[in-house]
This record gives C-alpha cells, structure tokens and sequence, in this order.
C-alpha cells in the first residue's frame, strides 16, 4: 500500500494511501519550490522592471539639484548668450551673487553650443533622410535577396561600430580627403550670395562643421535605413502590384502607393535619428574640432552640447565655486530635454504608425 | 525582386522612373562606399604596422601593447552583461508576462516603458556626467570599475529590456495553452518553454547590447578614467579600456601610441564584428527550425488591411526547405 506513492513517484493510487504515505522531505521541499517558482519569477521581475525608472529618476534629480545655482544664476542668458567665460582665471575673486558662489566675471551664454548642436543635427537629417530612402527601396523593391541581404548586413555592421572608431577615420581620412578634393570645388564655385555665402571659402583643413554632419548622417544613417527597409517590406504586395497593373511606374508605385504607406513610420525613424546625432559625442568632438564659436562657413570648427560636455568638464573642475560644473549640468539638462523630447516624439509617430489605417488613397 | 512591367508609358513617366531608379541606386552608393571605405580603411591602417604582441604586452608610457585594455574592455563587457543582462531580461520578462489589465501591474506598465524609452534617449554623456558627479564625486568612489559598470548598464537596460519583451510576444500562444494543458505550473513553464522558445532573440539582445557597451567612450572617459595596467580595487582606482585609446593615441606626438591608436580601433572593430556574426548566427539557426519563419512570410499587413479577414486566409505557398522566407506574392 505505502509503496505506491513511493516508489513510483507519481499520484498515489487513492486518497488514504496519500494520507498514510507523507513524501519525503526533499520532495515536498521540490513541490514547494515548483509551487512557488513563479511568485519568485514575479517578484525578481517586479523589482527589475522598477530600476530603470529608478535610474531615470535618480538621473533626473542628480542634474537638477546640480544644475539649479546654475540655473538661477544665468537665467534666460543661457540660451541666447555669446559669451561663455568662466571668470577670470583660477586666481581670480571669488564672490557671490544671489547666493551663488561663482568667480567673479563668470559668464555663460551657450548660445554658440546649442547652435552647433542643432546645425550638425539638421545638416545629418538632411542628408542622411534621403539617402536612407532611396537605398531602402533599392534593397527592397529592387534586388534579388542574395544581393540585398549581404547589404543590409554591411549597413547593421555600421551602426555597430564604436563611434570613437568612425571619429578616428572622420578625423585621419574622411576630413582631409573632403577638405583636398570636394570642399575647395564647391567652396571656389559658390557665388557670393546670402546664404550661399556660407558655403564659399574658407574651406578649412576637413575639421568642423560640414564633416561632422556628414559623418553623423553616416551613424544614424543605419537606424533611418534599416527601420525604412522594414516598413517597406510590410507594405502588402497586393495594392503595389494592383498600382503596377494599372500601368504605374516603379516612380508612381513608389511614390503614390509605398511611401504613403509608410510616411509616418518613416518620419518617426528619421526623428529617432535626429535624436542620435542631437546626443553624439566622441565623433563629433574628434571631428567638429571642439572650438566654441558659430562658424562664419560651413566647413570651420563648432563644438556641440554633447562635445562641450566632453571636453570642458576636466577643466571645469579647476573652478573651486563648482559654478562651471554647475553650468555644465544645466547644459547636460537641456540637451537631456531636447533629445529625450525629441525621442518621445519619435516614439509617439512610431507607435501610432502601428495603430491607424495607412493613408491610401489621399485618405 | 518586384519586377515591375510598366504599361507603354509616355515619354517622361519613363525618364521620370529611370533618374528614380538612377537614384536609388546612387543613394545605395553613396551609403555603402563609405562604409566600405571606413572598415578597410581602418584594417589597412593598422594592417601595415601590425604586430601580434599587442595582444600580450602591457602598456607603457612610451608604447608597449594593449593586454589590460583589451582585458579592461572584456571584463567591461561581462560585468555589463551579468548586471544590465539580469536586470534588463527580468524587466523584459516582467513587461511582456505579468502585466494584467486592471491590476497594479497593468496600471503601472505604460509609465514603465515610457521610463524605459526616455532612459534609452539619454545622451551618453549624460549619464556619464551623472555618473560622474553621483558616483564618483559624491559616493566618495574614485573614477573607476563599478561607476562605469553601473552608468553602462543604466545604458543597455532599456535596450535589453526591449528586446526581451518583444521576443517573448513572438512566442506562439499555443505553446502556453500546450503548457497549461499538460499540467505545468505558471512558473515551470516560463522557465523551461516561454524563455526557451524566446531565448535566441534574448540572446540576440544582449549581444547587441555588449557590442553598444565595448564600443562606448563618452560615459566611461568621466567614470572610469583610464590607466596604463589592471587595478585591483573596484571602486579606488581608474581602469583601463580599448576606446580611450582610440580617442586620445591618435594625435599623440609619438607614432608608437597613433599605432596603438589604430591597432585599437581594429580590435574594437573585430569584437563588433563578432558579436554581430555570433546574433546573425544565432537568429538564422533558429529561423531554420522555428515556424516562424514560415508564418513571416504572412506577416500580417499593416494599416487599413490588418484586420481584414480574406487577407489573413492567404495560403501559404510551402515550395518546400530552402524556400521559407519567399515572399506571398
């Protein structure tokens, strides 16, 4: 009788058997275990998916409470001010203004910063957008697999290399071979118009403001590109062969029935982008040339918010009020701001793409 | 692949789609030339001068090799992977399986990704500067390993997390339901058929992840700091890395270090490209065995079509092995 629960291991034969034979402890301790296995899932989970908030939140606060003397002391001239000095050396007076301890003379307007770092990002958008698209469709609607495959992979392997790498080459080779043999061509044959004028001479030694938003279009490039491809290849094939029976040109088919397909899918990849290149750092510090000032053309040096960071922050410290590594907190808050702004946006047209019909038609 | 017979068109339709076509192509060009450009560029520059004792030599202020930054940059990688890897799948795990409408967790969950992306939208030299003042200066720590390990993971969380979560929503339903039916407990299978079946994209995840983490500079250069050898003390002394010396050998006055700067970005180069290899590998193996690469080719369409019944009831053309991912048309 007590052998039947024993030695099989399996549901006693009837209840009294399994009253009169109690398992062993090891498999009670087994079935406890087994019983419980996913309260403990569940609470190693719970614990996990609050970090990131936890992270989030202690990140947010460490700026802000760093960042506020700052914030009180520059003001609105932080955003619009030219003039970004901290003082008048380390030997310099030390007094305070509202409470704020700063070197007397410290001033910081970051207006050149928030420029530099808007211009690179819009010059990386406009460049890499539509490059992304056109080799998109090219992989999609017009390669064989063997072909495109190979491709696809090459860009992935770009978006995966380190970006100190792509500034190492962007500084050693691509700079100087744009500054040699395409930046005096269009810099020489640039009329001397508004606007245009930026773009005429001089044109640099390859470090500064055009290369970096080259090369930046060249890193995210990869996200634009690869979320496109994806895009496209859910758009059915159906309503595209319909277009192309109908006698649409591979143009018209692109044009009237794929991209509205996707247009909103495509704008948030490419805002998704915009993010990237707003928060790039190494390459654009190794590239951009790191000197804080708005270029009088387009291929000087200029410095980002994310590169200023970078660069200025070791010095900063030589400052004993804490005022500069004050400053830079509230730099490091406002191109938090922007780029976190900028990804929600992205996030929200991504996430609607999924939801709301396709606009066929001029729907 | 779509090859599109156009209809006698006029005259400028046509030229119209060919500069399309003209365009396309060129943008594909002018994508994959520098690409091209940038991967053999940064071969041959360290090619011509390479010496294998780069691998096994120490640093030294005047050259030597790059043994403790390359180990630097491992050891990196796997404390990285053991913490971001743990807490990022439990994440992932947590948003994807025990969210439920109507209790806390389902309350909770939208805020929780949302958390999740913004942490992902985070400049990296942010959370370095965060890391930086919090942890280095005013936990008392010294720039070095756990400050780094800490922000880098802050990092790849989001991201892991992620990719756990979509992974496990592409495990079939009917593998649950056959779980249930046989009597496993919640937990149980989880473990042993939910986390199985979703495993190779979880891997997935952590190995791009690894290769976002070897290849950061911007967060580390202000927790980390660098140094010539391996430390031994966790949070007291700077450590070593492979992508400070990249940023900073290159324009040194001694050819020896801008050697080493080159050499350094080619070991990066080639751990990337590993890690991007291995999660190929990983996804086309499993794509092999799993249904879901014969149920991809009827992904369900997009927009206004989705839930339309007489689309989803397309048959599947099944040609046989090899020809899995052919598309429906």
């Amino acid at each position: 009788m007590t052998t039947v629960g024993g030695v099989a291991g399996s549901v006693p034969a009837t209840p009294q058997s399994a009253a009169l034979s109690k398992p062993p402890w090891h498999r009670r301790a087994a079935d406890s275990i087994r019983r419980n296995e996913e309260a403990g899932w569940r609470s190693v989970a719970w614990v996990a998916v609050l970090l990131p908030l936890a992270a989030l939140v202690f990140a947010i606060t460490v700026l802000a409470i760093k960042a506020w003397p700052a914030v009180r002391l520059n003001g609105w001239y932080f955003l619009y001010g030219r003039t970004w000095t901290d003082g008048h050396g380390a030997y310099a007076a030390t007094v305070t203004t509202d409470g704020v301890k700063h070197i007397q003379g410290a001033q910081f307007g970051a207006w050149a910063i928030i420029w530099g770092t808007l211009a690179s990002s819009i010059i990386a958008i406009v460049i890499a957008v539509p490059l992304s698209l056109g080799a998109a469709f090219a992989l999609t609607e017009r390669m064989p697999t063997w072909i495109s495959r190979p491709l696809g992979f090459t860009v992935e392997i770009l978006a995966g290399i380190p970006s100190v790498v792509i500034g190492l080459w962007g500084i050693l080779t691509f700079g100087p071979w744009l500054a040699n043999n395409v930046y005096p061509v269009i810099a020489d044959n640039m009329p001397d118009v508004p606007l245009l004028r930026y773009f005429g001479n001089p044109h640099g030694s390859g470090e500064g403001l055009l290369t970096a938003g080259i090369v930046l279009a060249l890193m995210i490039v990869p996200i634009i590109a690869s979320t496109t491809r994806d895009l496209f290849a859910q758009v059915p094939p159906l309503p595209k062969e319909g277009a192309s029976a109908l006698g649409m040109t591979d143009w018209e088919v692109a044009n009237k029935v794929t991209l509205p397909w996707v247009r909103s899918g495509i704008i948030g990849a490419s805002v998704l982008g915009l993010g990237r290149a707003l928060g790039e750092t190494i390459a654009v510090a190794m590239i951009g040339g790191a000197i804080q000032q708005i270029p009088h053309t387009i291929y000087q040096p200029f410095t980002t918010a994310a590169a200023a960071i970078l660069t200025q922050l070791d010095g900063a410290q030589t400052d004993g009020t804490g005022f500069y590594v004050a400053t830079l907190a509230e730099l490091a808050l406002v191109l938090a701001v922007i780029s976190v702004g900028v990804n929600l946006v992205a996030r929200i047209i991504v996430n609607r793409t999924s939801r709301v019909a396709a606009p066929l038609g001029g729907a | 692949m779509n090859t599109l017979v156009a209809a006698p068109a006029a005259r400028r339709r046509r030229a119209t789609t060919q500069v399309w076509r003209a365009l396309t192509y060129l943008a594909l060009v002018l994508i994959m030339a520098p690409a091209a450009w940038l991967l053999i560029g940064v071969v041959a520059r360290a090619w011509s001068h390479w010496r294998w004792s780069v691998l096994w030599t120490q640093l030294t202020p005047t050259g030597g090799g790059l043994r403790d930054q390359i180990l630097g940059t491992l050891i990196l990688m796997v404390a990285v992977l053991v913490v971001a890897g743990t807490i990022g799948v439990m994440a992932g795990i947590h948003l994807a399986e025990f969210t439920r409408k109507g209790k806390l967790s389902g309350w909770v969950s939208a805020p929780l990704r949302t958390a999740s992306d913004v942490l992902s939208g985070f400049p990296s030299i942010v959370l370095g500067y965060v890391g930086f003042t919090a942890l280095v200066v005013g936990l008392g720590w010294r720039l070095s390993l756990l400050p780094a390990v800490i922000i880098l993971s802050i990092m790849v969380i989001p991201y892991i997390a992620k990719t756990t979560e979509n992974s496990l929503r592409q495990v079939p339903t009917g593998y649950r339901e056959g779980a249930d039916a046989l009597g496993m407990s919640a937990g149980y299978s989880l473990r042993k058929v939910v986390l199985k079946t979703a495993l190779p994209g979880i891997v997935t995840g952590l190995l791009l992840a690894l290769a976002i983490a070897c290849g950061e500079t911007a967060p580390l250069l202000y927790t980390a700091g660098f140094s010539n050898t391996l430390p031994h003390s966790l949070t007291q002394s700077q450590f070593p890395y492979l992508t400070y010396v990249v940023f900073t050998f290159y324009n040194d006055p001694s050819v020896q270090k801008h050697y080493l700067a080159y050499d350094a970005a080619l070991i990066l180069v080639v751990i990337v490209m590993l890690l991007l290899v291995a999660s190929r590998i990983i996804v086309a193996r499993t794509q092999r065995y799993s249904e879901s690469a014969r149920t991809a080719a009827t992904r369900r369409p997009f927009g206004r079509f989705r839930n339309d019944p007489s689309l989803a009831a397309l048959p599947v053309p099944d040609l046989g092995p090899g020809f899995e991912n052919l598309p429906t048309s």
